[in-house]
């Protein structure tokens, strides 16, 4: 293209101007991917859930508790394959910073349910036998350094005082899916039941259901919440995605905040760079008026500032995007188990860089019209 | 043959007839052009002077195609331009115009050579066609050597030898010129006059210019006072005629 050279030398009139512009691009580019990834990680664990799995919860929340009885009369439905439970355990490991999700499981149904997470044979006989063990993901053991075999104190003031409870490390789990989550801890359901107060024993956080089909998901979550209606604790059983993004929201309204973030840094990157483009139009209008008068058309004259934004838009974004990569795997790696995994997909980086595109022509669109509005006579009477 | 009472019977190559100009301004109508004939042949030179706010840049912008006048013609070889759409009179003013502003002329992020190349670029001319081009004009205004300079690394005298190098790299019908020594010393000035001078001798460029100075306006072959709204001739080639300085 012949124009290009103009185009570019007309980039580099102000070079710190440049700098600073292509600079904004980067910095909001950056964090518009890091919010995209975060937003995604939430959205994965309801995408990977496994559609072939229900969760039964007690009616009245998530933080009321359902007997243990229930076990047996969901198994008798027909259609589910297997049933598993959880408490939530929700201690400290030596301090309050170091947050990860503890779940009390069932040894006995827990790979039967759970099958896209696996342990080791042997690893797995060990803990079933050990009634203080423990097996953790793979991204967990990293994250703080264990080995199979070391012992893990675990305070918990949740049942009964404050007390810590000794864990022995035995197995390592690692996930079959691809960013799949490998930062959960767990523990045996007898150590449990054993230890905690009578008056809360035998009584699980939810039921994990696994299915024959995925077809039949319907009919039996509601078979389930129907043989338990009008009794003491009645239930509400969904799929496994939706159980993770209510689990997700008790966090706060991650959706509602990445979005509101985004939104800001969107308006903010809009006002800057079109109050740039603005400045860069109005220094040249004699300029753009010599260009008009021997003989380029105004839409030349749009082109040339559109494309000047377009640029600028696309150095900048690119740039930011390079952080991006360069970043997340290392923002990752410093929060797992407090957010799920982070990956960056091509699709994130295409509509980072679309954003980016879109912030460009809308910044370059008011100035460019400007331009191109701009009569001859009356800008080189304006000196 | 430059006329200014329209009554010219051969065909001119500019071809003035009755112009008017109006400006509103504050609810209030300024009557600047009233009634203005002119007609200017093939390497014809006039110089255009009058006080200021007479309306000097105004028939030149009218003549040049950058506005629009309240009634009257103009005609360019036969082409009358005052009833053309805007878009047309871009392309029209691209073919048959040469621009030489007082300031803003030259593009200060490009290179002389670059700046002479704009005109062409609208061109289908090819890159080795339009270096040629670029080359020639640059020669004739004398400014072979100093094709990669950029404005600031050139005199004002310089710039304004670009601007007309880059004002008849593609040929145009005429030249107008606005004040073109007005930001410049005597000695620049002189230089500039005698490249107009030889453009139109040499090669046979029609010139038509604005100007202050009357050691200036004495190159052209003809001197037109504005006056009132209309031209009246005042000196042709050191010869006063009908008493008006
Ligand atoms: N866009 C406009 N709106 C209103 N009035 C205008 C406009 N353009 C020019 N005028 C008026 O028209 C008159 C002629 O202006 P013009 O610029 O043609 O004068 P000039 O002879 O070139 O003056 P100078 O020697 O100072 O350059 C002036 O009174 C000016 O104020
Ligand atoms: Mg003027």
């Amino acid at each position: 293209m012949k124009f290009n050279r103009f185009i570019f030398a007309n980039l580099f009139r102000k070079k710190i101007r440049l700098i600073l512009t292509i600079g904004s691009f980067a910095v909001a580019l950056f964090l518009f991917t890091f919010l995209a990834v975060v937003r995604s990680a939430f959205s994965r664990g309801t995408e990977l859930a496994g559609a072939d799995r229900l969760v039964v919860i007690n009616r009245a929340g998530l933080i009321n508790v359902i007997p243990l009885s229930y076990r047996d009369k969901i198994l008798q439905i027909k259609g589910v394959k297997a049933v598993t439970h959880n408490n939530w355990f929700g201690g400290v490991y030596q301090d309050e910073k170091n947050f990860f999700p503890q779940f009390v499981i069932d040894p006995e149904n827990q790979r039967q349910v759970m099958t896209e997470m696996r342990v080791p044979d042997d690893e797995w006989n060990n803990f079933v036998k050990d009634r203080q063990g423990a097996v953790v993901g793979a991204g967990l053991a990293k994250r703080f350094g264990w080995k199979v075999g070391d012992r893990l104190p675990i305070k918990n003031a949740l049942y009964g005082p404050t007390k810590t409870w000794e864990f022995v490390l035995d197995g390592i789990y690692h996930n079959d899916h691809p960013g799949g989550d490998e930062s959960q801890f767990w523990l045996q359901w007898k150590y449990f039941d054993e230890t905690i107060p009578a008056v809360i024993k035998s009584q699980v956080g939810w039921y994990v259901v696994k299915l024959d089909s995925p077809d039949d998901a319907v009919p039996v979550a509601a078979a389930i919440d129907k043989g338990f209606a009008n009794s003491s604790t009645e239930t509400k059983t969904e799929t496994e995605s939706a159980f993770a993004a209510g689990f997700a929201k008790q966090l706060g309204n991650i959706e509602l905040l990445i979005l509101t973030i985004g939104g800001v840094v969107f308006f903010t990157l809009l006002l800057v760079t079109g109050n740039t483009m603005a400045i860069s139009v109005r220094e040249r209008v004699g300029e753009l008026a010599v260009l008009k008068a021997i003989g380029y058309p105004d839409r030349y004259v749009l082109f040339f500032v559109l494309s000047e934004a377009l640029v600028i838009a696309l150095i900048g974004g690119l740039i930011g995007l390079g952080l991006a990569v360069l970043a997340i795997p290392v923002v990752g790696a410093a929060l797992r188990g407090l957010l799920p995994p982070l990956l960056l997909s091509v699709s994130v980086l295409s509509l980072g860089l679309a954003f980016a595109v879109f912030v460009g022509v809308a910044s370059g669109l008011l100035p460019g019209i400007g331009a191109m509005r701009l009569r001859v006579v009356d800008a080189l009477r304006r000196v | 043959m430059i006329r200014v009472d329209g009554r010219s019977d051969s065909p001119s190559l500019i071809r003035v007839r009755g112009l008017n100009k109006t400006y509103r301004r504050g609810g209030e109508n300024i009557q600047v052009l009233q009634g203005l004939n002119l007609d200017v042949d093939q390497a014809d030179f006039v110089a255009f002077m009058g006080p200021s706010g007479s309306g000097k840049t105004t028939l030149l912008n009218l003549l040049g195609g950058l506005d629009v006048p309240s009634a009257g013609s103009i005609t360019v070889a036969g082409d009358e331009i005052t009833h053309m759409s805007a878009s047309k009179l871009t392309q029209w003013r691209a073919r048959h115009v040469g621009f030489i502003f007082q300031m803003y002329n030259l593009i200060p992020v490009l290179t002389a050579f670059q700046n002479v190349e704009l005109p062409l670029l609208l061109t289908k001319l090819s890159k080795s066609e339009r270096r040629k081009h670029v080359e020639t004009a640059l020669g004739v205004v004398g400014l072979s050597d100093r094709m990669n300079h950029f404005p600031r690394q050139l005199s004002g005298g310089q710039e304004q030898r670009v601007t007309i190098a880059r004002a008849i790299v593609s040929d145009p019908t005429f030249l107008l010129c606005d004040e073109p020594t007005g930001d410049l010393d005597r000695k620049s000035a002189d230089e500039i006059m005698a490249l107009i001078e030889e453009l139109v001798g040499k090669y046979h460029k029609t010139v038509l210019m604005v100007t202050h100075d009357p050691v200036v306006a004495a190159r052209a072959h003809t001197t037109l006072h504005l006056d009132k709204g209309v031209l009246v001739e005042a000196e042709r080639k050191g010869v006063l005629v009908g008493g008006v300085a």
